[in-house]
C-alpha cells in the first residue's frame, strides 16, 4: 500500500480511541537499506531492500498496551488494533502513566538538515568503487597490511512518523551514508586489526576513500607487537574514540528510568560537584546535519538543548514524560522507542564541550602512562560506578607514544574518574550521537602482568 | 512438521511451485546457489516495575530473505510483504550479483532429515496473556520478600514463536517451528544509607510455559538475583594483575563462547584474520580441555532442528584433549574450503545473511571434585556469575566481566568481590587450564551472541575448573 503514511497514523490513533482507548499514540518507520562489503578488491556482499513497520500504545485509563506489526494492511492494522486493546486488561493501574500535555507537544522549525537527496540516487557502482578505494589505500599502505576483513560502504534512508490522541502529528526523513576499511597488520606472530569510517548524512560530506583507508591501516600497524605491561597505577589517555565510550557510560548515568530507580551512580545528585571544573556536557538535538537531530522526540515533544553538566556541576538529567512525572521535573524531550512498548530515553547530540589543549600537548605532559586506543567488554557497572575493561593502546613514555600495549584492564570507579579528568582536548568531532575530545584522567589502575 | 502444515502454506498460500519459480528468479543471471528464507515471528513481553506490570506488548513481523551465490560473491535482498510480485522483484534484486546465462532450471526440493529437539505442542506465545502476567507478578513479590534490605525489583518475561521455511537451489525444503521463552529478575539491595547492589538472574529455553510453572518458577529466579544482590552488598574492592582464577560451574563458560569460539567460526578462517587461523592440529589448550559446540540438546536456548540454511544441527568437536579439531562451517564456508556444513549457518531474521554462529558451546567434564579446586588454590579468585564479555578475533584477546566473585584464601571462599573484567589470550588461556571438575553445568537460558550486528540466541557451559594464570582487572 503507497498511501500517506501520516494519514494512516492518525487514523489508528482515531480508531484506538473509537476502541476504548482513553490515549493512544502511533509511529510508523520506513527505510530502505544498501550494502557493499569488499574484500580483497573483490565484492564480496551486496544487500538491498525496504522495510517498513508500526507501533501502537494505547491507554485504558492508566493501564497500558502495546503491539507492532510489519503488515500495513487492512487485515494487519485490524489485528494491530486489536492486540493493544487486548493487553491493556491485563497490566496494572499505573498512577504515573500518560502522555505529554498538548501544550509541551510539537516540532522545531526550521530546516535540521536529516535528509539529502543525494544518497538515494546513488549510482552502485560508485558505492562499491568507494569502498574499494579505501581497502586498496589500507593495502597499498604498507608491506605488513597484507590481509583485510574488508571495506563496507552502507546507505539508509527512512521516514519517521508520530502521531498521538493530544493531537500531534508529526514526520520527518533521515539519510544515512558511510565506509569503513577493516585493514588486517601482521609482523611474525603478531597480527592486529584496526577500523576507521567516515559517515555523514550527505554523500558529498564523506571523507576521501583514501585517506580513511591510510587512516586505518596506520591504526592498525602502531597495535603490532604488543607487550603486556605490569600492574600499575598510571595517567590514562582516553583518545576521541575511547573517550566517546566514556560517554556512553555518563549517557546512561543520567538516563531518567535509572534515576528514578537508584540505578545510576549519579542518583540524587542534582546541582553536585560530580566532576572536575573542565567537564561540561551538553545533550543537543537541534543541530543541523548531525545523527542525533531530530524536530521532536518519540513522544512528539519539541527537540531542544539541555546542558548535563556544567564546569562539573549536574545540572540535568535527560528524561521522557514518564521519568520526568516519577521525579517531579519536567521531560527534556529525550523519549525514545522503536515500535514496541513505552517510550524510553534516548541522547540527541550528546557530548563533551572541547578544551583548549592539542592531543600532543596532552601527552608531552605525562612522563609515564596510558594512551587507550580500543577498549572491550561491559564492565561498567552503573549502579555504582565500578569501571573495569579489557584494554589496547600505546604506552606513553616521557611524553611520547612509545611501544603497544594489549591484554590489560583499566579499573577505578566513574565517580573518581570524572573528578580525576584533568584535561580536555580541543579535538572534538560529532563522528556519531555521541562525541568527546581526548580526555586524560589522572590515575587508573592499569592490571597486566 | 511438514511444509503442507506450515504456516507459509496454509496461510500465504505459497506451494512448491512457487518456491522453485522464485528460485529460478533468483539464479537467472548465472548464480551458483540460491536459498529463500521465510520467517514468521510473533514476540511478546510483558514487564513489572516497583510492583506494577508497566508493559505488555505483542506483535508480528514477517518476510523472506532471499540469497544468491556466485563464487564468493553473495547477492542480498528481503522484503516484508509476502506477495508473490514482492518476492519475485527480491528474487530478481539478488539475482544480479552474478552475470551471465542462468545455469541451473530443474529444482528437486525435498524435505530432509530433522531433529525432534523440542517438540512443544502450545508455544508459550500462544497462550493466555493473564497466565504469563503472573510469572512476573511472582517474581517481583519473592524478590522483594527474600531479604528487607531489597528495595527494588524488575521482571520481565518474554518469549517468542519463530515459524521459518528454507528452500534451497541445491533440494533442501525444511520447515521449523522455534518456540523461545526467556525470563529475567533483577532486584536492588542496600543497607540504611548504604549504596545499592544489583543482583540479576534469569532463564528459559525452547520450552512451553510448564517450564516456568514446574521446573524453573519466577520464585527460582528471583530469590537467585536477591541473593546476587545481598551478597554484593559487602563486597570489597577487586584485586589487579595475574592470579590464580577459579571459574564456577554453568554461565562461566562465557569463557569457552569468547576465548575460543567465535575464532573458530569459519568465515575468520576462511579469511585468515582468526587467531586460530592455519591451526587445526595443534594445541591449544591444556589436555584437561574437550569443547563441543552442540545444537542438538533437547529444549536449550541454542539448539535448532535445522540451522538458518536447512541444514540439520549437530555435535561438532571444537577441541579435543586441548588439540583444535575443527571449525564452525555455514554453507558458504564449507563451499570454498570443500568441507561440509557443520550445520553452523544462522541468522537474526530474514533481513540478515547468514554466517557461522555458535550454539550451545560447552567444555566436557573432568575427574576433580568441585571442593578439591577450591581447596588447592593458596590465593585466587572465584567466579561465580557474569556480565557479558568480548573478543578481538585477529589478536584473540577476550575479556568477560564477573559480576558475582570471590577470594579464594587458604583453599576457602572468604570475601565477596567487586565487578571485575578479566583479560586473556584465546590460544593461550586455556593452556593454563590445570583442573576440570566433574560438575558440567548448562546455563539457566539466557545468552544472546552478537556478531557484526546480528543477535542470536545462544547457550553456555563448564565444569568448575582452575585456570592458573589470568589477568583480573580490579583496583586493588
Amino acid at each position: 500500500m503507497n498511501g500517506n503514511l501520516l494519514e494512516l497514523a492518525a487514523g489508528i490513533v482515531k480508531r484506538a480511541q473509537a476502541a476504548g482507548a482513553t490515549d493512544a499514540e502511533c509511529t510508523i518507520a520506513e527505510g530502505d537499506e544498501f550494502s557493499a562489503n569488499i574484500r580483497m578488491r573483490e565484492v564480496e556482499n551486496l544487500k538491498e531492500a525496504g522495510s517498513r513497520g508500526a507501533g501502537l500504545r494505547i491507554l485504558k485509563g492508566k493501564r497500558t498496551g502495546s503491539s507492532y506489526t510489519s503488515d500495513l494492511s487492512p487485515e494487519g492494522i485490524d489485528h494491530l488494533l486489536k492486540s493493544a486493546i487486548e493487553l491493556a486488561d491485563i497490566t496494572t493501574d499505573d498512577p504515573d502513566a500518560g502522555l505529554p500535555n498538548a501544550a509541551e507537544l510539537g516540532s522545531i522549525g526550521g530546516d535540521l538538515q536529516l535528509y539529502s537527496a543525494d544518497i538515494e540516487g546513488l549510482d552502485t557502482a560508485l558505492k562499491i568503487d568507494t569502498a574499494r578505494r579505501a581497502e586498496d589505500a589500507a593495502l597499498s599502505a604498507d608491506p605488513r597490511i597484507a590481509n583485510s576483513e574488508g571495506a563496507s560502504f552502507d546507505t539508509h534512508v527512512g521516514r519517521h512518523i508520530f502521531a498521538n490522541s493530544r493531537g500531534f502529528a508529526g514526520e520527518y526523513r533521515s539519510s544515512y551514508c558511510g565506509f569503513s576499511c577493516v585493514p588486517v597488520a601482521r609482523d611474525g606472530e603478531s597480527m592486529e586489526r584496526d577500523y576507521w569510517e567516515s559517515s555523514s548524512r550527505r554523500f558529498d560530506k564523506l571523507e576521501s576513500p583514501e585517506s580513511v583507508g591510510r587512516k586505518a591501516a596506520a591504526r592498525a600497524l602502531r597495535r603490532l607487537n604488543a607487550v603486556k605491561v605490569e600492574t600499575q597505577r598510571v595517567p590514562v589517555v582516553f583518545e576521541p574514540r575511547t573517550a566517546r565510550s566514556l560517554l556512553d557510560s555518563l549517557f546512561e548515568a543520567v538516563h531518567g528510568m535509572l534515576i528514578y530507580r537508584h540505578e545510576s551512580f549519579l542518583a540524587g545528585k542534582l546541582g553536585e560537584k560530580v566532576a572536575s571544573d573542565r567537564v561540561t556536557i551538553v545533550d543537543d538535538a537541534t543541530l543541523p546535519g548531525l545523527f542525533g537531530s531530530s524536530p521532536f522526540d518519540d513522544e512528539g515533544v519539541p527537540s531542544r538543548r539541555t546542558v548535563v553538566m556544567d564546569q562539573g556541576v549536574l545540572k540535568s538529567y535527560l528524561l521522557n514524560t514518564y521519568a520526568a512525572k516519577k521525579l517531579g521535573l519536567k521531560t527534556t524531550g529525550n523519549a525514545s522507542r522503536g515500535l514496541s512498548g513505552n517510550a524510553g530515553i534516548g541522547h540527541g547530540n550528546f557530548y563533551l564541550e572541547p578544551g583548549v589543549q592539542t592531543p600532543e600537548q596532552i601527552i608531552a605532559a605525562i612522563p609515564n602512562g596510558f594512551y587507550v586506543t580500543e577498549l572491550i567488554g561491559m564492565g561498567v557497572n552503573i549502579v555504582t560506578g565500578d569501571y573495569s575493561r579489557g584494554a589496547a593502546g600505546l604506552w606513553i613514555r616521557n611524553g611520547e607514544l612509545a611501544f603497544a600495549v594489549s591484554e590489560v584492564t583499566i579499573a577505578a570507579n566513574l565517580k573518581d574518574m570524572l573528578m580525576g579528568i584533568d584535561a580536555v582536548g580541543n579535538d572534538l568531532e560529532f563522528r556519531s550521537s555521541i562525541s568527546a575530545p581526548t580526555l586524560m584522567i589522572g590515575e587508573m589502575t592499569v592490571g597486566g602482568k | 512438521m511438514q511444509f503442507s502444515d506450515s504456516v507459509f502454506a496454509a496461510r500465504f498460500q505459497i506451494t512448491r511451485r512457487d518456491l522453485e519459480s522464485y528460485l529460478a528468479e533468483a539464479l537467472s543471471q548465472g548464480g551458483d546457489y540460491a536459498d529463500l528464507y521465510f520467517e514468521y515471528l510473533a514476540t511478546s513481553s510483558i514487564s513489572i516495575d516497583e510492583g506494577i506490570v508497566k508493559s505488555a506488548a505483542q506483535g508480528v513481523s514477517m518476510g523472506v530473505g532471499v540469497r544468491v551465490i556466485a563464487g564468493e560473491r553473495t547477492g542480498y535482498a528481503y522484503s516484508d510483504d509476502l506477495s508473490p510480485e514482492k518476492i519475485r522483484k527480491a528474487a530478481n534484486v539478488a539475482a544480479h550479483i552474478a552475470s551471465g546465462p542462468s545455469k541451473i532450471d530443474k529444482f528437486d526440493l525435498n524435505e530432509g532429515r530433522r531433529h525432534n529437539l523440542y517438540p512443544v505442542v502450545t508455544a508459550p506465545t500462544e497462550t493466555a496473556f493473564a497466565d504469563r502476567v503472573d510469572l512476573v507478578k511472582r517474581a517481583d513479590r519473592a524478590a522483594r520478600a527474600y531479604d528487607n534490605r531489597i528495595f527494588q525489583a524488575q521482571a520481565v518475561y518474554a518469549d517468542n514463536l519463530r515459524q521459518v521455511l528454507v528452500a534451497t537451489s541445491d533440494g533442501v525444503l525444511s520447515v521449523d517451528r522455534q518456540p523461545l521463552a526467556r525470563m529475567s529478575v533483577a532486584a536492588l539491595a542496600r543497607e540504611q544509607n548504604g549504596v545499592p547492589q544489583r543482583g540479576h538472574a534469569g532463564g528459559g529455553g525452547r520450552v512451553d510455559l510448564d517450564f516456568f510453572l514446574k521446573e524453573k518458577t519466577p520464585e527460582h529466579f528471583a530469590r537467585e538475583a536477591a541473593r546476587e544482590a545481598i551478597a554484593m552488598l559487602d563486597a570489597v574492592d577487586a584485586p589487579a594483575g595475574e592470579m590464580t582464577v577459579v571459574l564456577g560451574p554453568g554461565w562461566p563458560g562465557i569463557l569457552l563462547h569468547e576465548a575460543v569460539g567465535h575464532g573458530l567460526e569459519a568465515d575468520f578462517n576462511r579469511k585468515g584474520v582468526s587467531a586460530f587461523s592455519g591451526r587445526i592440529g595443534q594445541k591449544v589448550a591444556s589436555e584437561l580441555c574437550t569443547v563441543i559446540d552442540d545444537g542438538t540438546i533437547g529444549n536449550r536456548r541454542g539448539s535448532l532442528n535445522v540451522d538458518d540454511e536447512g541444514q540439520p544441527t549437530q555435535r561438532n568437536v571444537l577441541i579435543e584433549n586441548g588439540v583444535l579439531r575443527g571449525y564452525l562451517q555455514d554453507k558458504l564456508s564449507s563451499t570454498l574450503l570443500k568441507s561440509n556444513s557443520t550445520g553452523s549457518g544462522r541468522r537474526e531474521s530474514y533481513a540478515h545473511i547468514p554466517m557461522p554462529r555458535m550454539t550451545n558451546t560447552f567444555m566436557l567434564a573432568g575427574e576433580s571434585a568441585p571442593e578439591d579446586i577450591i581447596r588447592s588454590v593458596p590465593k585466587g579468585l572465584y567466579c561465580v556469575s557474569f556480565g557479558g564479555g568480548q573478543v578481538d578475533i585477529t589478536s584473540g584477546n577476550f575479556v568477560f566481566s564477573a559480576s558475582e566473585s570471590y577470594f579464594i584464601e587458604d583453599g576457602k571462599l572468604t570475601r565477596p568481590v567487586k565487578n571485575a573484567t578479566l583479560i586473556g589470550n584465546g590460544p593461550e588461556a586455556l593452556k593454563y587450564v590445570s583442573m576440570v571438575g566433574n560438575d558440567l553445568k548448562l546455563d539457566e537460558g539466557v545468552g544472546v551472541c552478537g556478531k557484526e550486528g546480528q543477535s542470536v540466541p545462544v547457550g553456555v557451559g563448564i565444569p568448575t575448573i582452575k585456570i592458573d594464570r589470568m589477568t583480573v582487572g580490579g583496583t586493588a
